[in-house]
């Protein structure tokens, strides 16, 4: 939705002078904060209920570390493609924004890896709740990065049509505040759920 | 208009630019907050009717011991979906319909900051709520109570063919309903704190706009709470999670935490819109400013971050320990004072006052006597032995709809008779209005006051049926004859609506001698609104611009103020407006489709995300005004103005 209300911006003061999509991107980001706050809790509460095996008998923390390094990586390859856009740079925004794709793919490989490597040593998605608290909040979190890529490769598409000049960096800017965003929300899953020994 | 001028202008898009200005077409295309608004309030009101009914049947079945209207299957259904309705589908989205109608107006913009995002969150409600009811033929409507408490809503009760149940209608549609409010709540919150017009500081915004905001930043960050729980159903039905089956070290009671996390601030999320309809009126009725504009606002904002911190009261009967019991008790104490705080405001603004009671004001007044007695009986529960008695018996049933009808739905007859002229042009009858007013005051009170005593007497929540040696006769019979008095009272409603639209529109611009923004644009307001978007020196600036104060304090009309400025000709010239779309709907009709494919079958879910996507893609490519025409075209389309 990146072009979505422009032309009425350019006639439009906001009250505040902050542009109303950023706004709208910080209320949303505000919202996902309770989504992720109550997936991390339910699965605090259950993380070692129920029979079988339990997430934190598996974790590869080794593994974990070099894929949280990806995903950290990748903000700052969004604000080199930011910083592209803004110097009307379209082809440093293009290889930044790839870069950016790509290291967000990498971790979702990563964390196919890893799922599959658990439901081989035997936790699955209905082994026990804490399993299922596991799968469903790194899922969701898996689903928002995988959203955030098919964001970035739009920008791409966009900016290979000649539709992404320096005067709409603002497109740029909130996709960038969604994948902060959910970078950040992946270094409270990776302390919380991975390192705080249970 | 600008919107002729695009006939003449290529596609730039998909589809050829919806045009219409007139019609049903016009309507599905719209993206004015205007026409969004009328959209919501009257398909709220369809499911008012609906929920309504199903009240009826549940009456009947309990006007007399033995009843045999219903058997337990339906009444379970029933009931079910009575809550789901006038809670979901009716006090939320009739809120909304204010929210969209009044904001833009009271706040001086043209538009809300996402049109082309409100008219999505309308169809995502439409459809969501047409979901909800269509599992009435395919199965049965949901029968596990409207909190959906696992294992009712977790485990195949009401089971349909292909190892669906009828609770997974319950969840998905809840889950689609979310998303409206969620939407709706971003464009809201943007809108109220950016789109401002000059001077409007946000303590010159009407206490509506302020219980707006408060109602918007609740709905952001309680809709993700619910989705998650939803969620967890979803997972647990049609994957065979964990997390509420105990048998996996799954916990119901944290279902009912973040069912109630989110369940609380909801209640909010009800009554605040009604309080803020009920404090524009209360001061425009006596002809005097609203008392202690601050404390109102202020108790208002207290509330919104209190609400968080109650919603174990809920959950006394569940055993969480004295620790937990008696700290929700205090807070549950606690949040009665600003709630209180807003009462005693309000008849500040009554005393004194030269008091005019028209219609809007009976129901507001109305709105203060009831939810007083609402807000007493909610303290009782406070107490935790007293709530140990009372719950889940029929004294809970009379305290909420003491709160929820008595409180927000009088508060939103208020709104829709205080607002009616400004809407349509035309003014509801007095007489029939205050008939309206008398039939529901009298019938609500008959219906739930002696609830009261059924719950003390020992007479269980959700029981469909009763022996005539548990002395629960009388009174039940007195609730059933009471509830058809609102229904009488609600059709008088309906015939008043009738006879105002068979007159044309006369309605002036200011018929109450009001005190904020909408009043100084005609009735109905122009497609953009305001002409001139204003500039506001105070609170009422309107009000100001009309009186000033004598010596003595009394207000005095200025002359050549006021009014007459409003109707003021403007033909709307050079104002462009965003252009109507197709896509907020493609985009909605996606998301049922979704649903119906968790339930069935997997192939159309695919097809309801393709549908979804498309519309999103589309939208997002589309711009959201075509370009002016003098860019592509001779000035000569201006003559098709």
């Amino acid at each position: 939705m990146a072009t979505t209300e422009q032309h009425v911006e350019e006639h439009h003061h906001t009250s505040t002078g902050l542009d109303n999509k950023k706004m709208a991107m910080w209320a949303f980001l505000g919202s996902e904060c309770l989504l992720f706050g109550a997936l991390i809790s339910a699965y605090l509460l259950y993380r070692k209920r129920g029979p079988g095996k339990h997430p934190a008998d598996l974790y590869d923390i080794p593994f974990t570390s070099v894929s949280s390094f990806v995903l950290l990586m990748s903000s700052l390859t969004m604000v080199l493609a930011l910083s592209g856009i803004q110097r009307g740079d379209g082809r440093r925004l293009r290889v930044w924004l790839v870069a950016t794709a790509v290291l967000g793919m990498t971790f979702i490989a990563g964390q196919v890896y890893e799922f599959t490597t658990f439901v081989k040593e035997g936790m699955s998605l209905t082994s026990n709740a804490g399993a299922s608290a596991f799968f469903v909040l790194t899922g969701f979190h898996g689903t928002h990065v995988s959203i955030g890529i098919i964001m970035l490769l739009s920008l791409v598409g966009l900016s290979l049509a000649g539709k992404l000049p320096a005067e709409r960096s603002l497109a740029v800017e909130l996709a960038g505040l969604y994948w902060h965003f959910v970078d950040i929300v992946w270094i409270v899953i990776f302390t919380v759920v991975y390192l705080v020994p249970s | 208009m600008a919107i002729a001028q695009r006939e003449n202008l290529p596609a730039t898009s998909l589809f050829r630019r919806p045009s219409a200005t007139t019609g049903v077409w016009s309507w599905i295309t719209t993206v004015d907050h205007k026409r969004i608004g009328i959209l919501y309030g009257v398909t709220s009101f369809v499911f008012f009717i609906l929920g309504g009914i199903e009240a009826l049947l549940l009456r009947l079945q309990l006007a007399a011991p033995d009843g045999k209207v219903l058997d337990a299957d339906l009444y379970n259904q029933l009931f079910t979906m009575h809550g789901t309705t006038m809670i979901f589908l009716v006090v939320m989205p009739m809120s909304a319909a204010f929210f969209n109608f009044f904001i833009p107006l009271m706040i001086g913009a043209r538009d809300v900051a996402f049109p082309r995002l409100n008219a999505f969150s309308y169809w995502v409600f439409l459809l969501g709520g047409i979901f909800l009811y269509s599992s009435f033929f395919l199965g049965g409507f949901p029968d596990g109570g409207w909190f959906g408490y696992a294992p009712l809503s977790t485990e195949s009760y009401g089971a349909l063919p292909n190892a669906a149940s009828r609770m997974d209608f319950w969840a998905l549609g809840l889950q689609i309903l979310g998303i409206a409010s969620l939407v709706a709540s971003v464009n809201f919150v943007t809108t109220i704190i950016n789109m401002r017009a000059p001077g409007m500081s946000f303590m010159r915004m009407p206490v509506f706009v302020w219980m707006t905001l408060v109602v918007n930043f609740l709905l952001l960050f309680a809709m993700p709470v619910i989705a998650v729980a939803l969620f967890q159903v979803m997972f647990d039905r049609f994957f065979g999670t964990g997390f509420f089956d105990v048998a996996m070290g799954g916990d119901p009671v944290l279902w009912q935490h973040m069912f109630w996390l989110f369940g609380h601030p909801e209640v909010y999320i009800l009554i605040l819109p009604a309080m803020g309809i009920v404090s524009e009126i209360l001061p425009t009725f006596s002809r005097k400013p609203l008392f202690g504009y601050p404390f109102v606002v202020f108790s208002g904002i207290a509330i919104g971050f209190m609400g968080w911190g109650v919603w174990a009261h809920h959950m006394f009967a569940v055993g969480l320990g004295p620790v937990a019991n008696s700290a929700f008790a205090l807070s549950t104490m606690f949040i009665a004072v600003p709630t209180g705080v807003k009462i005693f405001n309000w008849l500040g603004t009554l005393w004194g006052g030269r008091i005019r009671f028209k219609t809007p004001m009976l129901f507001s007044l109305g709105f203060v006597a009831m939810f007083v007695i609402g807000g007493l009986s909610g303290v009782t529960h406070a107490l935790v032995p007293h709530d140990a008695q009372q719950t889940d018996t029929y004294y809970i049933v009379a305290h909420f709809h003491y709160v929820l009808f008595g409180g927000a739905i009088f508060g939103l007859f208020a709104g829709m008779y205080y607002w009616w002229p400004k809407v349509f042009g035309r003014l509801l009858g007095e007489r029939l209005g205050k008939l309206h007013f008398w039939l529901m005051l009298i019938g609500f009170n008959l219906t739930f006051g002696p609830m009261h005593i059924l719950g003390l007497q020992g007479m269980a929540r959700r029981y469909y049926r009763y022996r005539a040696e548990d002395g629960f006769t009388a009174w039940n019979f007195i609730a059933t004859v009471g509830s058809f008095i609102i229904a009488l009272s609600i059709l008088v409603f309906l015939v008043n609506v009738a006879l105002a639209h068979r007159k044309p529109k006369t309605a002036s611009a200011d018929p109450w001698d009001g005190r904020t923004l909408e009043w100084t644009i005609p009735s109905p307001p122009p497609e953009y609104n305001f002409a001139e978007i204003p500039t506001v020196h105070a609170v009422d600036d309107f009000w100001h611009r009309k009186y000033a104060e004598d010596k003595s304090g009394r207000a005095q009309p200025v002359p050549a103020g006021g009014s007459e400025e409003a109707e003021s000709g403007h033909d709307g010239h050079g104002i462009h407006m965003p252009s109507p779309s197709y896509f907020p709907l493609v985009a909605a009709l996606g998301l049922p489709l979704i649903g119906y494919g968790l339930i069935y079958q997997w192939a159309i879910a695919a097809v309801g995300a393709m549908m979804t996507l498309v519309g999103l893609y589309g939208w997002a490519l589309e711009p959201s005004t075509e370009p002016e025409p003098a860019q592509h075209e001779s000035t000569s389309s201006r003559v098709a103005d």
